[in-house]
């Protein structure tokens, strides 16, 4: 496993995940990340053959139900909150997509 | 400082009109009034919206019938009142607006609670002293230069400094214990599935639970009677009856059998901590209690496997945050060279809305979901979470609870570790993994340190037994009335 991050290990995750980080931010994570899965090795020394994963502690799975329409917000609610929103057309508004 | 009365004596007083839940709202808001500013414990105070409210439950024909008739309750900022803004402690939600309730608010409304603010906490749940709040630490009411815990820490503070006479809060590391422990409460984070999630900001969805903050186990076992419950609009929850809590209520620790993994607890805790600890095991065996020997091989792993599993979820359920249906959305940016596409929207707005731990998180667990790492870091410590897990299934084969102190050390001061976060990560280890197994876990109040600071036992049980948590705990505060002490607000 990657011992060090370089900055173009940092600035690839941060494309990855949407952030714009600025150099003191990514000087930061890069070292700050490097202490914390320096810590996660620890996880990796342990023999986990033949071991399933957990990704949900439920013992059964209780939500299946008949998938019938049922009151939902409505447009001018939905979009109440939008930073650039048209109630009028319905729509959430963005920058353009392609330059 | 006058605390308020129980959570039942304010119910019954409000149920047979001998004060109003107006009366009893103003008191709690003039005390928030008081107190806030020294302690930053709210950071939305619903003034208008919580007397309307009381005015409501004291015309309601069925008030004499309501189980919380009248008795105020401070909410987390991440739990979403319709109308009232809901910030999550986040530059990037500052304005905005929940267009519907959390069922956790509506239950409590329904049955007569006044929700009288929202309160401070971590940025998104995330963090363990309350310091990553974009709106400001909140303070511990026994020493306003030391954090209250986190991430629910102004819960903790409303609750411990007597703004509100309950609280929420959300756990999903020990967000809920470990500030109840700090501030000298009891708060009790339920079994995985036991309370509906439907309308809480999500942080890491394997792991959150909703639960109560309280002075008293009575108090936590009466709002959990609201609380507790099936939610057809949250798919994790759970169809399990819903047990009496009062009724569970005993005090009688004869047939306990409490299980301490001595191996866990004995590195690491403060000496204060330590002996608090020991003197509560000391006073559970007294009562009657058996303590048991367990081992938990795999339980100082879970530092690790928490923050591999946990800031993967994160990463992946705040991925919602991009300026585009609500929230904030950075502005264009000027000047030569400058470009104003989506991408650049999103990455702006993230940058801009999000505080340093966040996007720490948010790094880290896009990092190890990443390809190329995903076996070694994700997979990896979902297994280790499978032999977690199975810990406590061997230690519940002999005993009905497991006891650890619930934090290494006191509250410690303000700016004192937020430049290290893995050393502020590591204070989790006695609460991470009953999050990681889905195990109900009460923290209590079990004596002070030299400084007169708050320390906090904790009990994890087996899946939906709360009633033995809350018996347990029950007994032990009937021994020693440590909610009895209230710090001194000056």
């Amino acid at each position: 496993m990657p011992a060090r991050f370089s900055r173009s290990d940092i600035e690839k995750v941060a494309a990855l995940a949407q952030l714009r980080l600025d150099e003191d931010e990514i000087e930061l994570y890069a070292r700050q990340l490097d202490d914390i899965l320096a810590y996660a090795v620890q996880v990796q020394n342990i023999d986990t053959t033949g071991i399933p994963p957990t990704a949900t502690v439920l013992a059964r799975h209780g939500a299946d139900r008949p998938d019938e329409p049922a009151p939902c917000l409505d447009r001018e609610t939905a979009l109440a909150n939008a930073p650039d929103g048209n109630v009028e057309a319905g729509f959430f508004k963005v920058p353009r997509v392609i330059g | 400082m006058t605390p308020f009365p129980s959570v039942r004596a304010i119910r019954d007083a409000v149920q047979q009109g001998e004060r109003t839940a107006v009366q009893v709202c103003r008191e709690s808001l003039d005390r928030i009034a008081e107190r806030n500013t020294a302690l930053n414990a709210f950071i939305t105070v619903l003034a208008d919206g919580a007397l309307a409210r009381a005015a409501q439950v004291d015309a309601r024909a069925d008030r004499a019938t309501l189980p919380l008739a009248g008795v105020p309750v401070a909410v987390k900022d991440n739990l979403c009142t319709r109308g009232a803004r809901t910030t999550a402690a986040s530059r990037i939600l500052e304005r905005f607006i929940p267009p519907y309730d959390a069922t956790v608010v509506s239950r409590l409304e329904a049955a007569g609670a006044v929700i009288v603010g929202k309160t401070n906490c971590d940025e998104f749940a995330m963090g363990s002293s309350n310091e990553n709040s974009a709106f400001g630490p909140a303070r511990n009411p026994w020493a306003p230069d030391r954090i209250p815990g986190g991430s629910s820490g102004g819960s903790a503070v409303a609750v411990a400094a007597g703004m509100a006479p309950v609280a929420l809060g959300s756990d999903t590391g020990g967000s809920i214990r470990q500030p109840a422990a700090l501030c000298g409460l009891v708060g009790l984070k339920p079994t995985y599935g036991r309370v509906s999630r439907y309308g809480l900001l999500a942080f890491a969805s394997s792991l959150d639970q909703i639960g109560p903050f309280a002075r008293t186990v009575e108090d936590a076992a009466v709002l959990m009677q609201t609380l507790a419950g099936f939610d057809a609009a949250d798919a994790t929850c759970a169809s399990e009856p819903v047990p009496d809590y009062l009724s569970a209520l005993t005090n009688d620790l004869r047939a306990l059998r409490i299980g301490v993994p001595r191996a866990l607890v004995s590195d690491g805790v403060d000496p204060d901590v330590s002996a608090a600890f020991v003197d509560a095991l000391d006073a559970l065996r007294g009562g009657g209690a058996t303590l048991v020997d367990i081992e938990l091989p795999f339980a100082s792993a879970a530092i690790p496997v928490y923050y591999l599993v946990a800031t993967a979820e994160a990463s992946s359920n705040l991925a919602r945050y991009d300026g585009v249906r609500y929230g904030l959305r950075a502005a264009p940016e000027r000047g030569p060279g400058a470009s104003d596409d989506l991408q650049t929207m999103y990455g702006r707005t993230r940058d801009e809305g999000f505080g340093p731990e966040v996007k720490r998180r948010i790094m880290l667990g896009t990092y190890v979901l990443s390809s190329g790492y995903y076996d070694a870091y994700y997979l990896k410590a979902q297994q280790v979470r499978t032999l977690i897990r199975r810990d406590y299934e061997h230690a519940f084969a002999r005993v009905d609870a497991v006891a650890m102190p619930t934090y290494p050390t006191p509250a410690f001061r303000i700016g004192e570790r937020s430049s290290d976060p893995l050393q502020m990560y590591l204070g989790d280890v006695f609460t991470v993994s009953a999050n990681l197994a889905g195990l109900p876990a009460i923290s209590i109040p079990c004596g002070f340190t030299r400084e007169r600071l708050p320390v906090g036992l904790q009990l994890t049980g087996r899946a939906f037994d709360e009633p033995t948590l809350l018996a347990a705990a029950h007994a032990y505060e009937r021994q020693h009335e440590w909610w009895k002490q209230t710090p001194d607000l000056g």
